[in-house]
């Protein structure tokens, strides 16, 4: 039959390969051998070892690459360091002159680029074409804003100093302008490390830097797997690391940089729900599913992995997932009719395959495509191709559910009520992003709030924009990438770059009589008062049934503290999780309790300060001064509690998208033991203020100006378990939050190694830190003791997009 | 890859359609509708954004190229209603106009492209009541039915009388299909029983020429009453649904046509019976034909591609068609005076 003729009797799409013939011409100038990008020059790719790029549709090596070892590493960071005195002084102007070349030149190769990207990853073309390359583009074009605008929008702050980046294979040139774009942006310099499976586009983005005339130095990549990985993060030279790859890494570089000083942003693993309540658009969730968990083959961090469907809905939902499912076209990533491309490598495959077989063998119902039978199979031999797959059924406690697959695979189950839902959803270690389908703005709102998710879509999914920051929650990771918040990871308070040590707290006492020689006169008159913790808006003992001595400023017995230990930590943070009911209050509702507190405070400032006085031996005018500071500084954070609230952007047409600040609800947080008082409200103020309750170690050698607030808590309406206070030795307790993983932040002002210690430990469950590393703050100066910085800590931005329209 | 992934893959993937090549063969039975059951759309609530991202992204997930293009356009051809609905309408007009629709693709481009001696024309002529007479007797022999449009177009706002009596006539005048126009009104105003009520006395009118009726999506407005108003239709008796008349301010969308579609398949689901589609007005373009038949194919399937279930209303489509198929077959940029004008 003609061939026109039989075309029309099938309708068939036929084949629409995208030409590669540039790419392959580029790739045989450079003779298929890359060196690394170093000091604006490539190196020559000598006879160290190497990697092979492949292309994972047809199993062809395209290129081999030079694979870092030390010395390129340290090479790297040479040039970085030297390039960024000069980068970091150049005007905001000239920096965004520099990434608005860049991304003028990324658009001017965007072809180029999407087939480069296509050919190495194997995801379809229409991606690369039509999402990855134009979001990279507008990823530089906004950052060219924030370098123009840092100095007025960042007043205070300063450039990081040099970072190390590492990307992950599953949107390499994407991830690369999420790192580097804003670390250019402010003033940073870079030393990436690309993936060891998709290397060629970092290399593609170094031509262009050079054709772009960025200053050599600015940006260096060095190509190799983990081994290299290894080698830039552990390199000294760094004041940032910035990551994203799995949880498992990321938890290995948590420990490994722990106590450097390094900045760190981890971007990590997900299993993102997918919710859809019973009044959704069933179709326009069908088509989010494929968006969801079939967009790059399922290997996104942020994938919808974890369909939770009303059980009302969830028979039609499955039929037409079904149906959908038919349609989908798993092809050659080439071809512009391709809707799934191939899997990265084969050893991923071979990953996604154990998990569905493992999940075959629990019994959870598999259904894959008719036509992903033996045919598709034949056809598509030689190359990592693995159909949609659904599961349903699937038991919240099944390695289904709870570990990611990262492949083109969604597990389904149901719920009865909006309640149920979100439990379901936070029943995830992971807490990246949510996808949320319904038509109904209140069930959806409610949701968003209630799910914790750095990302949440609302009858969307997977989008992405520079000026919407993206990170998660949990063991997502911390830290984000885009928008303003995502600049706040590349800057650092200027102050803190010539910040002193902090001078050593000498260990406790131990926690049994004192030796005084002063005899028992030396006591204060008056009756002998028992300091205790205070847990849940109640004092209580110490579980250990010890109290350590606290002493004046001349060595000589105050009283005793109680000596708490991990029991009291555990009870602390109970008390602290059932204190729910803060978090919902309104800023305006807590900003009164601190104003009160405040007031309360104050009433009482002439004993406060004598207490401060005795305890730290400062003068009683400086001791009435830092009470007094203390109270401006409840009335500051009180100012703030219903002004941090966020930020709006429209970032599609009709589409809004809300930067909001959620507390991160329970703080740890351990005090220095300078400026007892006002350090511990510096600290704890501003925590509450945005809704987190905290349990908090007051300095541990001049414990009673924090015990003296139990009273002025319970008179100030401060409920109980809002502010738990936990006395004893510092590093001890610290040590069992950094280790809680029901804490999902701590705060730590202490020692060089307390820091290293608490970093270390909060690889557990991947909480967020903030430590001092041992330096010293000024706490007396309003520009170190309050602002944003501390509210910044206070919070972790879940971003809301909401598209609306009729 | 020992085996040439292009080739096979297609295979591959082909293999689903396969199935819906079997039913195309089959003849088309007529909707009998149904009785008005508000339940089946009440809860319907479509979500624009969704909708119009399902529409963007359905060009560039899918595409057809050299051979295959080709042979979609002129798919394209067979399901036009070659359409002329002007106050100028006479006819001598009308009678090129079917000429036209007789012979819609130049011999030497058909020729060249292997398909002499294949009948090709248009899905049919679509004229005002007047020009129908005419039409037929242009037509006799072709095989190609004639479609009038009634009901008062395109405003539909005659008394009912009225624009039942011009079915009448149009059928009479031996129009095979009628294009008629509902009332917006009850649309607007969520009087859907109305609505039912309408489109069925006219779906009685229409004896055996099948109904196409005519939901004016761009006075609807909002995707959710295109939903309800195609299901009423549907549940009326509605042998295809079609989104425009032409003269509203907005014509055919691929939004539109995407909800029309679904609703089309819920029926189905519901009732077993095969409604057609319509999109009318706007559409222009070679570009826009294939990205219909893309929609069609990915919604529907196989089947809606056929004259049978698919229609494209539209005057103009043909000669961008016929450029882009010269184009294929010379490698050189046609001009409108190469092809024959209807």
């Amino acid at each position: 039959m003609n061939k026109i003729v039989s075309i029309l009797d099938s309708m068939e799409y036929g084949p629409a390969p995208e030409d590669d013939a540039n790419v392959r011409a580029w790739l045989a100038r450079h003779k298929g051998s890359f060196g690394h990008f170093i000091g604006g020059v490539f190196t020559r790719p000598g006879k160290g070892a190497s990697l092979t790029a492949v292309n994972p549709a047809n199993g062809e090596a395209l290129a081999e690459v030079a694979e870092g070892g030390e010395k390129d590493v340290d090479a790297a960071v040479e040039a970085a360091t030297k390039a960024f005195k000069s980068w970091s002084a150049l005007s905001g102007t000239a920096r965004a002159r520099h990434l608005y070349a860049l991304a003028r030149q990324v658009q001017k190769h965007a072809r180029f680029l999407a087939v480069l990207e296509t050919l190495d990853n194997g995801k379809p073309i229409r991606e690369t074409r039509d999402i990855d390359v134009p979001l990279v583009a507008r990823h530089f074009y906004h950052h060219a804003g924030w370098a123009e605008l840092r100095d007025q929008e960042f007043p205070g702050y300063a450039p990081v100093g040099v970072c190390g980046q590492i990307i992950p294979w599953n949107f390499p040139l994407l991830m690369l302008a999420w790192k580097v774009a804003p670390a250019l942006a402010a003033g940073c310099t870079v030393v990436l490390k690309s993936a060891e499976h998709t290397p060629l586009s970092a290399l593609a983005f170094a031509e262009i830097c050079r054709e772009a005339g960025l200053p050599a130095g600015v940006f260096n990549l060095v190509n190799g797997g983990g081994a290299t990985g290894a080698a830039l993060a552990a390199h000294d030279g760094l004041a940032k690391l910035a990551f994203t790859g799995s949880t498992e890494i990321g938890r290995v570089l948590r420990r490994q940089s722990a106590g450097t000083g390094k900045k760190l942003s981890l971007e990590l693993g997900g299993k993102s729900p997918f919710i859809v309540f019973d009044n959704a658009d069933i179709d326009a969730a069908i088509e989010g599913v494929v968006d969801a968990i079939w967009f790059n083959q399922g290997e996104v961090c942020c994938a919808g992995s974890r369909a939770i469907v009303q059980e009302g809905v969830a028979e039609k939902f499955h039929a037409r997932l079904k149906a959908r499912m038919e349609t989908l076209r798993v092809g050659p990533p080439l071809d512009k009719s391709t809707d799934i491309g191939a899997v990265v490598a084969p050893v991923q495959i071979e990953q996604i395959r154990a998990r569905v077989e493992a999940g075959v063998r629990e019994g959870a119902a598999l259904h894959q495509p008719s036509w992903a039978g033996e045919t598709f199979a034949r056809a598509t031999e030689g190359g990592c191709f693995f159909p949609p797959s659904l599961f349903t059924g699937v038991s919240p406690a099944s390695p289904l559910a709870q570990e990611e697959i990262f492949g083109p695979v969604l597990v389904s189950m149901t719920f009865r009520t909006p309640g149920e839902a979100i439990a379901l959803a936070n029943n995830s270690r992971y807490g990246l992003a949510a996808s949320i389908w319904s038509q109904n703005l209140d069930t959806a709102f409610d949701a968003a709030r209630r799910v914790k998710a750095g990302v949440v879509w609302i009858n969307s999914t997977n989008m992405f924009d520079a000026s919407v920051g993206f990170g998660g929650y949990k063991e997502s990771g911390f830290g984000r990438e885009g928008g303003r918040e995502g600049m706040f990871e590349y800057l650092v308070a200027a102050w803190q770059k010539n910040a002193r040590a902090l001078p050593e707290s000498p260990p406790l006492a131990a926690p049994v009589p004192v030796d005084d020689e002063a005899g028992p006169g030396s006591a204060p008159a008056g009756l002998d008062r028992t300091v205790k913790l205070y847990i849940g808006g109640k004092q209580a003992r110490p579980d250990s049934g010890y109290s350590y001595p606290v002493l004046d400023g001349r060595g000589r017995l105050i009283t005793e503290a109680g000596h708490g230990n991990r029991k009291d930590i555990r009870n602390a943070v109970e008390a602290a999780r059932k204190a729910e009911g803060w978090t919902a209050m309104t800023g305006h509702a807590r900003a009164q309790v601190l104003y009160f507190l405040a007031e309360n405070l104050e009433l009482r400032a002439g004993e406060f300060a004598e207490r401060v006085a005795r305890m730290t031996g400062i003068s009683a005018k400086k001791a009435a001064a830092e009470v007094d500071t203390s109270v401006a500084r409840l009335i500051h954070n009180a100012a703030r509690a219903d002004k941090y609230d966020g930020r709006v952007r429209a970032p599609q047409p009709r589409m809004l998208a809300l930067a909001l600040p959620e507390p991160y609800e329970v703080i740890g947080i351990s005090c220095p033991d300078e400026a007892p008082l006002l350090a511990f409200v510096s600290l704890v103020a501003p925590a509450i203020a945005m809704g987190n309750r905290v349990v908090v170690t007051p300095s541990q050698h001049h414990p009673l100006a924090a015990c003296d607030l139990y009273q002025v808590l319970d008179t100030s309406d401060v409920p109980g378990g809002v502010v738990n206070i936990v006395t004893g030795a510092r590093d001890q307790l610290a040590s069992v939050m950094a280790k809680h993983d029901d804490i999902a932040a701590c705060w730590y002002v202490g020692s060089a190694e307390g820091s290293a210690m608490v970093e270390a430990e909060s690889a557990g469950n991947l909480k967020a830190t903030w430590v001092n590393n041992g330096k010293a703050r000024d706490w007396f100066d309003a520009s170190q003791g309050q602002g944003e910085e501390f509210l910044f800590h206070a919070t972790r931005i879940k971003s809301i997009w909401t598209p609306f329209g009729v | 890859m020992n085996v040439d992934p292009q080739k096979t893959m297609t295979d591959a993937v082909g293999a689903g359609a396969a199935r819906d090549l079997v039913q195309v063969a089959q003849p088309h039975s007529r909707n009998q509708g149904v009785a008005f059951d508000a339940a089946w759309f009440d809860a319907t609530d479509i979500n624009l954004s969704a909708v119009e991202r399902r529409t963007a992204t359905l060009t560039t997930r899918r595409t057809v190229k050299k051979e295959w293009q080709v042979a979609w356009l002129i798919k394209a051809i067979e399901v036009i209603d070659l359409t002329t609905l002007a106050g100028d309408d006479t006819p001598g007009r009308v009678a090129r106009l079917c000429a036209k629709a007789r012979n819609p693709l130049r011999a030497d481009l058909a020729d060249a492209l292997g398909l002499a001696g294949r009948r090709l024309t248009t899905g049919a002529v679509c004229v005002y009541p007047t020009m129908v007479a005419g039409a037929v007797r242009a037509l006799d022999g072709s095989g190609i039915p004639v479609a009038s449009v009634a009901t008062g177009f395109p405003a539909g706002l005659t008394p009912m009388a009225e624009r039942l009596a011009e079915i009448r006539y149009a059928v009479g005048q031996g129009a095979a299909e009628i294009d008629i126009v509902i009332t917006r009104a009850h649309v607007l105003t969520g009087n859907w029983a109305a609505l039912h009520d309408e489109i069925a006395l006219m779906r009685e009118a229409c004896g055996d020429a099948h109904m196409k009726a005519i939901l004016a999506t761009g006075d609807l407005k909002t995707l959710t009453n295109v939903y309800r108003a195609s299901m009423v239709a549907m549940q009326a008796g509605a042998d295809f649904i079609k989104t425009s008349t032409g003269m509203e301010g907005v014509n055919a969308t691929l939004p539109v046509s995407l909800v029309m579609a679904r609703a089309i398949r819920d029926y189905l689901e519901r009732t077993g019976h095969k409604v057609g589609f319509k999109p009318a007005g706007g559409i222009r373009t070679a570009k826009d034909a294939l990205a219909w038949l893309i929609l069609m194919r990915e919604e529907l399937g196989r089947e809606w591609m056929e004259p049978e279930l698919f229609r494209f209303g539209a005057s103009g489509l043909l000669a961008d068609i016929e450029r882009q198929i010269e184009h294929f077959v010379t490698g050189r940029y046609s001009a409108n005076d190469r092809h024959g004008v209807a």
